[in-house]
């Protein structure tokens, strides 16, 4: 296992349902992530479809974000099966999303990407956390505190998902378990 | 064990004789699918993971094509196309479906099924959400991402987990002026945007049994708006005189077994769904279309893969034939079969391309998902401002038709076409009694 198992920085709260047209904008898929610069764009639009007046994850002009946490509420990922919005969250520097629950093909495709953690939080926190927090995830305590206010709070475990990102997603996992040949 | 359907083909696909929900399971893939938003990137990875000169691991099984941004000026759109083609060439893939040819079908769900590739007891997974509609055919199809769809480009496999089943039942007859999107529209409102996450959504019922193939696939394209992995239904002789009308391929469908375990089950009374609406911004934000009168629409729109299919423009020229429309409403024909179609099929003696013309209608000649997905700004029906636009696309979320400041009601071919005429929303019973 290369990956620490503990993850801090600033947290970017959201509310509930948040969709894949909200995390990166259908105008914006004409970029193909495997090709460097339009990764980089990508993640310079993450969030970019969420309504005014929320703020932005990555300020204007720049391509990577403040915040390393996303902290959301139920249903995170809904919609389209996107890769691009996992992508473009860990393309701008995002490490971890915290949410109450996912859309399930949001779940799979931080997975198979490696990008981000997508961890459960059996509780509501988006009223625990203000945007700019300072927060820390202990992947293998499964918890999060908020170093502002000292609180901590209990997160559901990875399981199975936890060694695929570790090892950088699902082609990186397979090799190191055998399931396809090392070399290309 | 008795299986549920779902479950008794994930058993076939992964070569056991019996899997339970939880279980993990190598299957193997039947078909899969991929656009021209996710292909270039799934591509990238197949090359990158399996090397240069890679093989996809049977190209018979691959379906490409381009539906999403086709009709635009965009130069990466366009480059995004020809990294298909170059890879379609590089590995002799018969299944491309490419754009200004006469091979170009449009948007890929409904391609898929009128070109033969959706066949019952299969698996079928696609880069696309909306891949879970093909279950309609008694197939397990769900939606993957770019990372999955390369890993199935080069081993032909992928790991599933068996979902737990939820049935859905219609007893009874629904009533004329209700369609299968006013049924998938309540069943949502129902049980949340997130009610059947990580489930399998079963439909039966003497009312789904009598349903058209169209409109079963309307049900199944849903199913993810409520969460769910995959749809599916029974296989029947609707279902058997589609596909064979469609492929020579063989195929062999599965039954659930009797006494099967669903999570969760219930039966409704078909006659007593209404025409339904989802207001802004969620599918599951249910209303029915009679309480929402007071609600002024600026424009309609009729398009997409569960809305632009040829029965759904029948339904809409039922109601649009010798009236016209109040608002601008914008026509998208899901593909180039359902454009040909609006020439040739008829209501009242008149073809629908000539009744949606009198009406004043805004019809593209172009098949394609077109404003369904926003999409680059010169996209046909793009909502730029602050319009409220009642469609019969299938996401309302927002910006999902384009600007943010719009406000989107999702609603039946009827729904939405009696509304265009009145410019308010409206119960298709006003026009159809
Ligand atoms: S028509 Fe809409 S929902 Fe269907 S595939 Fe195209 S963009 Fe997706």
């Amino acid at each position: 296992m290369t990956a620490s198992s503990k993850i801090r920085g600033k947290v970017f709260v959201l509310g509930d349902n948040i969709d894949t047209d909200q995390i990166i904008p259908a105008e914006y898929l004409n970029l193909v992530p495997t090709i460097p610069e339009e990764y980089e764009k990508l993640g310079s639009y993450a969030l970019i479809g969420l309504p005014d007046g929320q703020g932005r994850f990555v300020p204007e002009g720049e391509a990577k974000t403040p915040y390393s946490i996303v902290l959301a509420g139920r249903n995170f990922g809904c919609g389209s099966s996107r890769e691009h919005a996992p992508i473009a969250l860990g393309a701008a520097g995002g490490k971890a999303v915290v949410a109450e629950s996912y859309a399930r093909i949001f779940f799979r495709n931080c997975v198979a990407t490696g990008e981000l953690y997508p961890v459960e939080s059996p509780v509501r926190l988006v009223d625990e956390f203000q945007t700019g927090d300072e927060a820390e995830i202990d992947l293998d305590e499964n918890a999060i505190t908020n170093l502002r206010s000292g609180t901590r709070f209990e997160l559901n475990a990875l399981g199975d998902a936890r060694p695929v990102i570790d090892a950088g997603g699902l082609f990186a996992y397979a090799r190191e378990t055998g399931m396809i040949p090392h070399s290309a | 064990m008795p299986m549920t359907m779902t479950e008794k083909i994930l058993a076939r696909a992964s070569g056991r004789t019996e899997v339970g929900p939880g279980d993990n399971v190598w299957v193997n893939v039947d078909t899969l699918m991929t656009h021209d938003v996710c292909g270039p990137g799934t591509i990238g990875i197949f090359k990158r993971e399996f090397g240069k000169n890679a093989k996809v691991w049977d190209p018979e099984k691959v379906v490409i094509i381009p539906d999403h941004y086709i009709f635009t000026s965009d130069d990466k759109c366009h480059r995004n196309v020809d990294i298909l083609r170059e890879f379609v060439r590089e590995q002799g893939i018969p299944n491309y479906y490419d754009v200004g040819t006469k091979d170009y079908k449009g948007v890929c769900h409904v391609a898929l099924a009128q070109e033969g590739h959706t066949r019952p007891g299969e698996v079928l997974f696609g880069t696309d959400s909306h891949t879970c509609m093909a279950g309609a055919f008694n197939q397990f199809a769900t939606g993957i991402g770019n990372t999955d769809a390369a890993f199935i480009l080069g081993t032909g496999k992928l790991l599933v987990k068996v979902p737990p089943t939820m049935r859905f039942d219609f007893d009874g007859e629904f009533p004329p002026y209700v369609m299968a999107k006013d049924v998938i529209l309540h069943v949502i409102g129902d049980i949340g945007v997130a009610g059947a996450t990580y489930k399998a959504m079963e439909f039966g019922g003497d009312a789904i049994k009598r349903l058209t193939m169209e409109e079963r696939m309307t049900v199944c394209n849903m199913v993810i708006e409520g969460g769910g992995k995959n749809g599916v239904i029974d296989a029947d002789e609707t279902t058997f005189e589609y596909v064979r009308a469609r492929t020579q391929k063989p195929f062999e469908p599965v039954v659930g077994d009797p006494g099967a375990a669903h999570v969760f089950a219930k039966r409704y009374d078909a006659s007593t769904i209404e025409p339904t609406v989802a207001r802004p911004h969620s599918p599951d934000n249910k209303a029915r279309a009679r309480e929402l009168g007071d609600v002024r629409v600026t424009r309609a729109y009729i398009g997409s893969c569960t809305g632009g299919k040829i029965t759904d423009f029948i339904n809409a020229a039922e109601i649009m034939r010798g009236r016209r429309v109040a608002v601008d409403t914008f026509l998208v024909p899901a593909t180039t079969e359902i454009a040909e179609g609006l020439r040739t099929e008829k209501v009242g003696g008149e073809t629908l391309h000539a009744i949606f013309e009198a009406a004043g209608c805004k019809l593209s000649a172009d098949a394609s998902c077109a404003a369904c997905l926003g999409g680059p700004k010169d996209t046909f029906g793009r909502i730029n401002g602050p319009e409220v636009c009642i469609s019969t696309t299938n996401r309302n979320f927002p910006g999902r038709m384009g600007s943010k400041e719009g406000q989107v009601y999702l609603a039946s071919p009827y729904t939405v076409a009696a509304s265009a005429v009145t410019g308010r929303i409206t119960d298709p019973r006003e026009f159809l009694q």
